[in-house]
């Protein structure tokens, strides 16, 4: 979808448009997928209406802990960001790669791009766009190009949403990522909300998302709505619950591999790959073959891995990283250091998930500060990077 | 909204599909070792260079990076040797004349053989580390007047278990080339070099100010042979290492082959050891 040369036009829609809006995308056959509450957190699922959303809910989130809470409103984004992210859907946890047979004539090989599905998804936070953005460079910026991801990504229409809440363990604001969005949406939303109104601004980010509009009961944003959406943002900037400095941050990582804090984690880390599989930029994957009974066909599939786990670096006779804490250094350092070397941009976003579902807390942005305030080499000192 | 990347990568041919190889001619190299011949079962043999891979699929049980061991310039099918060490190497080294199998590639930056023109070349092998340096040193004999002194330097567990042992002995005798053998073990019949292969680098004839050293070989073997060559003399811009890490899909895509900054599978597997030199001296990298 091409970016609209007049892009950025501005509309006020009510919560019964939103209903219009998503009738509009199930009519044009996408998978309208949004967030709704499933036991006790807000997740991405299937919407076939307004109601689905999590009216009236807010999440409260620490490090290790997440829980639901009433809002005194009926927001229905009033909520920062819960355990999934959208990459499950355009980088699914586990893919068919492809099918090969067994025949007479020795082996074929064959994959099946039936069942690619069009996705809708409403209420994408700034952060989470910038994530969508850091795994389309992953994907499709390299010398080689996942065929795949770039199905399901191409034919996606995003309705984002500004965040009106942000969570204590949120931290976008530092990464340059949020609260507001910026670009990489079809449609963008921030929600008014008080005793007087419940309405949606609307901005408009592709010629998509301006058709769709077209087709919804809207008016024309006053200044006094895009004023009130302004101050939606602010508000969230200003409660952002954690920082991180990333001013020299990566080469102050890369000059301290051997800092006594990366054994200090490791004896509270579990490795148990849980920051790996919420956080919406991690990528790896691992491949498994499997063969029915008869052996006349076996398929290939690709699986969401964690470089938490033993088996991500094992090589005949042993794994390259036996410990927990060559396993957290790794994570760390390669979310926010070689990632920089490796695709041109941080491979964190701040969505604060990682420390929210570690279940013994452990804080990126604290484990980094650590590491700021005892460096063992200078910071800046050269080192093997590309 | 869509960047335009994306919707050019939905028409390309899919990097994660093989096409399909059939085993020509099969040699028994060592009791866990076959160099097997793949032929394309359809179309033409793509081009490789010296040092770069192939991901070998057998039906059912997996895929594995294994190197090219052939010669470049013979364009009929792809030569491998692999060794028997698990479950995927084992089925490929049981695979019979007329097998067919998937295969991916050539994927990786080779062995600067170009680059190294003008030059001594030094090459360091370990074991099975000679397979991803034979096509380098076919090259290198195929354009003989073009380099200085060549060297190969290879240490093996034992005399019996050496690889491409009559093709070494070949080349010792008849051609200009320089090789040094050592074992681990011998019996009192063996009458050449005992110990590691790094401790042959200080013996060795070859001009410190214009050489390429070419390493590959287990970890620890590469660790030792680079801080031997750079104590030579020779600068560490101009010592190649060919790296291994896990891989699953070689093209950038998995995660598993990082090294640091770098993706072993498209930044290497040969690495200029100036640019790892940092990483390389830490553990579990
Ligand atoms: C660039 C490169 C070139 C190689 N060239 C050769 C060669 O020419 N000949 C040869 O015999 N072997 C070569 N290897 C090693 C070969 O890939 C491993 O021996 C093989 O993956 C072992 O798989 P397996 O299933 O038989 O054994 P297992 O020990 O059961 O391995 C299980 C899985 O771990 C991974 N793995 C294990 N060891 C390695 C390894 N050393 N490198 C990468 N992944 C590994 C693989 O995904 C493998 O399927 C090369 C490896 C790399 C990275
Ligand atoms: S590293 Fe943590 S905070 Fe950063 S993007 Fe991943 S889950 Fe979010
Ligand atoms: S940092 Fe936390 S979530 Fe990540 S592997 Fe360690 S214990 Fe699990
Ligand atoms: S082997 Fe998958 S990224 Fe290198």
């Amino acid at each position: 979808m091409q970016h609209r040369p007049d892009g950025g036009t501005k509309a006020v829609i009510s919560r019964e448009a939103l209903q219009q809006l998503i009738e509009a995308l199930s009519a044009e056959n996408c998978r309208v997928l949004g967030p709704t509450v499933r036991d006790g957190a807000i997740v991405y699922d299937e919407i076939a209406q307004v109601g689905n959303l999590p009216a009236g809910w807010t999440d409260r989130q620490e490090a290790g802990r997440y829980h639901l809470e009433r809002r005194e409103d009926d927001a229905l984004f009033g909520f920062a960001v819960g355990p999934q992210s959208w990459k499950q859907f355009l980088h699914p946890p586990v893919e068919t790669l492809w099918t090969a047979r067994q025949g007479d004539d020795g082996i074929s090989i064959a994959t099946d791009r039936s069942e690619t599905p069009i996705f809708a998804f409403i209420g994408v936070r700034a952060c989470e766009l910038h994530a969508i953005a850091i795994q389309d460079r992953v994907f499709l910026d390299g010398p080689y190009r996942d065929v795949t991801y770039g199905m399901r990504r191409q034919d996606a229409f995003i309705v984002a949403v500004n965040c009106g809440n942000a969570a204590a363990t949120c931290f976008c604001a530092s990464m340059g990522t949020g609260p507001k969005v910026d670009a990489g949406f079809d449609l963008a939303l921030t929600e008014l909300i008080d005793a007087t109104r419940h309405e949606f601004v609307v901005e408009v980010g592709s010629e998509a998302g301006g058709d769709l509009l077209d087709r919804l009961p809207h008016r024309p944003a006053a200044n006094a709505d895009l004023l009130a959406a302004e101050a939606v943002i602010a508000r969230t900037q200003s409660a952002m619950g954690r920082r991180l400095e990333t001013d020299g941050l990566k080469e102050l990582l890369q000059a301290n591999l051997n800092h006594p804090r990366w054994d200090e984690v490791a004896a509270r880390c579990l490795a148990c790959g849980n920051c790996t599989s919420v956080c919406p930029t991690c990528f790896c994957t691992t491949v498994e073959d499997h063969s029915d009974l008869m052996g006349s066909s076996a398929e290939r599939i690709r699986k969401w891995d964690s470089c938490f786990t033993l088996d991500f670096s094992y090589l005949h006779g042993g794994s390259v990283r036996t410990t927990a804490s060559s396993r957290y250094r790794q994570w760390m350092t390669h979310k926010l250091a070689s990632w920089i070397d490796q695709f041109g941009t941080s491979g964190c976003v701040g969505c604060g998930r990682c420390i929210t579902w570690c279940p013994v807390g452990i804080d990126i942005t604290a484990e980094a500060a650590a590491i700021r305030a005892t460096p063992q080499s200078r910071k800046g000192e050269p080192h093997g990077g590309t | 909204m869509v960047p335009e990347s994306v919707s050019a990568a939905a028409s390309l041919p899919d990097p994660f599909v093989p096409q399909i190889y059939r085993v020509g001619r099969l040699r028994r190299e060592l009791h866990d070792t076959v160099t097997l011949e793949l032929a394309p079962s359809a179309g033409r043999r793509p081009a490789f260079r010296p040092g770069q891979f192939n991901m070998l699929y057998v039906f059912g049980v997996g895929e594995i990076a294994v190197s090219l061991s052939g010669d470049s310039t013979d364009e009929t099918h792809f030569v491998h040797t692999v060794r028997d060490v698990g479950a995927v190497s084992k089925a490929i080294t049981e695979l019979g004349t007329g097998a067919t199998i998937g295969l991916r590639g050539p994927f990786g930056v080779g062995w600067p053989v170009e680059a190294a023109e003008g030059s001594d070349v030094v090459l360091v092998a370990g074991g099975l580390g000679l397979a991803p340096l034979r096509p380098a040193i076919y090259h290198i004999l195929a354009n003989r007047v073009r380099y200085g002194r060549v060297v190969i330097l290879f240490g093996s567990r034992n005399p019996h278990d050496m690889l491409y042992r009559h093709e070494l002995e070949e080349w010792r005798q008849h051609l200009d080339i320089s090789i040094e053998v050592t074992v681990d073990h011998a019996e009192a019949d063996w009458h050449g070099n005992v110990g590691v292969v790094p401790a042959l680098i200080p013996r060795a004839t070859f001009d410190r100010h214009n050489t390429i050293a070419l390493v590959c070989g287990p970890e620890v073997m590469m660790r030792y042979s680079a801080s031997a060559l750079a104590e030579a003399g020779v600068p560490p811009e101009r010592i190649y290492l060919s790296m291994e890490r896990n891989m699953k899909c070689a093209i950038g895509l998995c995660g598993h082959c990082q090294f640091g900054p770098t993706f072993i599978c498209k930044d290497g597997p040969v690495m200029q050891f100036a640019r790892i030199a940092k990483i390389f001296a830490i553990r579990e990298v």
